[in-house]
This record gives C-alpha cells, sequence and structure tokens, in this order.
C-alpha cells in the first residue's frame, strides 16, 4: 500500500498573510481584467454579418 | 495557517513566499515596459492601415507583458549576477522576496499568455514576432550572449528593437520597411547607450564576470566603438526623411538630435582617461534616453501631421 505523504499545517506569520493576500488580490484583479478584455475583444472581433443569416 | 505538502518539497525549499504583488510588478521590469510601450505605440501608430483603437491598446498591453515576460525570465537566470552588482541586488529575486522558481513560473506564463492575447487580437506573424522577441531576450541574450562575449549587448539590442516592428505588424499583418528602419534606429542607439553605462559601472560588472566591452576591450577601445556606433545612429535617424517616410521637419529634427548624439560621443571620446567621474560618459548615458523618447515623438507627431494635412 503507497505510502501516506507526510502533511502538517504551519501557522503563517503576519507578514506573510499580508503577502498572500496582496497576491490574491492582484491575481484576482488580473484574471478578472483578462476575462473582461477578451469579452469585448470577441465582440469587437465578431464580424456583425453572422447575424444576418436565412431564416 | 497554511496547509503545506512536505513531500512536495524539498527541506530546502521549505518556506512560505513572502513576496507581494509588487515584487512581481518589478519582476517585469516596469522602466523597461514603459519604453516598449512607447516605441510600440509609434510602431502601430505609423502603420499604413487602421486598427480598432480597442484592440490596437490590447496589442500594445500584449506586446508590454510579453517584454515584461522576458524580463522576467532574464532575472530568474541572472539572480547570481544580479547579486552582487549594486544596480540589481535588490531586484526581488537576489533580494531573496521571490524564489528562482517563481520568477521562472510568473516569467513562462505571462510568456504564453502575452502571445497568444496578440495571436487572437490582432494577427499570428505579430504573436510570432513576440515569441522570437522573448526567445531571443531570454535565451539567447540572457543564457548565452551575457556572460560570452563583450558584443553580448550588440546582438542582444535586437531583442529591445523588435517593439516597434511588432506594433507595426500587429496593424499590417507584414513587415514593412518604415518598421524595419525604426528596428534598426533602436538596434544601433544599444550599444552605445549601454556601453555609456558600463564605462562608469565597470566595476560592478568586473566583479559579476560579465564580459562588457570596457572590461574586455578596455575604456580607449569601448570609447572609439561609442562613437562610431554613435555616427551610424545618427545616420539612421534620418533615414526614414531619407527613404521619403518622413517630411523635411522630421529630418531636420532628427539631424538636430543626431549631432547631439554625436556631440556627446565626441566628449567621451576625448575624455581625460584619468577622469574617474566620467562625468562626459553619464552625459551621454542621460542623452541617449532622451535622444530615443525624442525621435520616436518626432516620428509621431510627423506622421499624425502629415496624415492631417492630406
Amino acid at each position: 500500500m503507497a505510502k501516506e505523504p507526510e502533511q502538517e499545517f504551519v501557522t503563517m506569520t503576519p507578514q506573510q498573510k499580508k503577502a498572500r493576500r496582496s497576491r490574491s488580490l492582484a491575481l484576482a484583479l488580473a484574471l478578472a481584467a483578462f476575462v473582461i478584455v477578451m469579452y469585448f475583444v470577441t465582440f469587437v472581433k465578431m464580424d456583425p454579418s453572422i447575424l444576418n443569416r436565412a431564416m | 495557517m497554511a496547509f503545506v505538502d512536505k513531500s512536495a518539497l524539498g527541506d530546502a525549499d521549505f518556506r512560505l513566499s513572502e513576496a507581494t504583488a509588487a515584487d512581481f510588478v518589478a519582476l517585469l521590469k516596469p522602466r523597461v515596459m514603459s519604453l516598449v510601450v512607447f516605441t510600440a505605440f509609434v510602431g502601430l501608430a505609423v502603420a499604413p492601415a487602421g486598427m480598432n483603437p480597442f484592440l490596437a491598446l490590447v496589442s500594445i498591453v500584449a506586446i508590454a507583458v510579453g517584454a515584461g515576460a522576458s524580463g522576467a525570465l532574464n532575472m530568474w537566470y541572472d539572480a547570481d549576477i544580479d547579486a552582487v552588482m549594486t544596480r540589481t541586488a535588490s531586484r526581488p529575486v537576489p533580494a531573496g522576496r521571490v524564489t528562482p522558481r517563481e520568477a521562472l513560473a510568473f516569467g513562462l506564463v505571462l510568456s504564453g499568455l502575452s502571445v497568444m492575447t496578440l495571436g487572437l487580437v490582432a494577427n499570428w506573424l505579430a504573436a510570432a514576432m513576440l515569441a522570437f522577441t522573448i526567445f531571443f531576450y531570454a535565451v539567447v541574450y540572457t543564457m548565452w550572449l551575457k556572460r560570452s562575449t563583450p558584443q553580448n549587448i550588440v546582438i542582444g539590442g535586437a531583442a529591445g528593437a523588435f517593439p516597434p516592428m511588432i506594433g507595426w505588424t500587429a496593424v499590417t499583418g507584414s513587415i514593412g520597411l518604415e518598421s524595419v528602419v525604426l528596428f534598426l534606429i533602436i538596434f544601433l542607439w544599444t550599444p552605445p547607450h549601454f556601453w555609456a553605462l558600463a564605462l562608469f559601472k565597470s566595476g560592478d560588472y568586473e566583479r559579476a564576470g560579465v564580459p562588457m566591452m570596457p572590461n574586455v576591450a578596455g575604456d580607449a577601445s569601448t570609447r572609439r566603438q561609442i562613437f562610431v556606433y554613435s555616427l551610424l545612429l545618427a545616420a539612421s535617424g534620418v533615414l526614414p526623411w531619407a527613404l521619403g517616410h518622413a517630411s523635411a521637419f522630421y529630418g531636420v529634427g532628427a539631424a538636430l538630435l543626431g549631432i547631439g548624439f554625436v556631440h556627446y560621443a565626441w566628449r567621451v571620446l576625448a575624455q581625460d582617461p584619468a577622469d574617474a567621474g566620467m562625468k562626459p560618459a553619464k552625459a551621454l548615458f542621460g542623452y541617449s534616453l532622451l535622444y530615443l523618447f525624442a525621435i520616436f515623438t518626432f516620428v509621431l507627431v510627423d506622421h499624425l501631421a502629415m496624415r492631417m494635412i492630406g
């Protein structure tokens, strides 16, 4: 039977918590910005004529 | 509290990151990025075709992020020599705020994202050129040339010269002579700019074992080469006018800027070898930054004026 990997919990220092919060916030904002940009890029790149299909 | 899987990490790596978002921004070399944004914008603005302003903005951001990603890869690889140079010792990796593995992952992810974004937003030729630029800076310059030859920044300068070409290609989907001239101006500007810096920072490069021209060929040879490159740069600066891409207004402005560059390079050539302060080299370094900004501003303003006149 495979041995379970050794795991443990550590307590973060206030500085580590502050740094993680800073990284998490920046990553969230960057991802949100990327999604919004790609949403509007799709609109701009999309040829309006595809909406004019014959019924 | 944080969950840590020790089996995935060696004991030497067992530490929680204290890197802030600002440290990751510093990995992108923001000052270099600002130059990339400006020159890419000029290349994009003077291209003989139109582009949706929103797509143009996203394209410039993609080019800037790609340049930043190559900066992060450079800082990952060069952490050992950055640590012994006063100018670079406080960078996030040598200062210990960001681990080399974090810098490598950050650079690789942003490289992929920026190339993919430029390909989807503009075209795949521009994206391929951005990918090549990242490869050229991170692999050809950083890993190969920088530590092996005093011609490192001459050849490596091509990486910094590509952004206006990429901007142009993002609009046109092709490579034009006008964009090659913009490439040539930055390419010829790089040696006198960095060798002026190397003259008054030669101790730094010596300690780091980087074979910059003053450390290998000596100050006198470097000063002569700076002067020759300055003459070539001044000539390339007026090429847009000589080739009929810009007006006489631009030609006169570029000629005056070029004469100024040669003047500062002449002062470096004629400086007293005993002058430890290296004032002429510092003055040339400062003027070179002004020159590049000014000549690309001239290209942009001249193009906009010609477009308005008709």
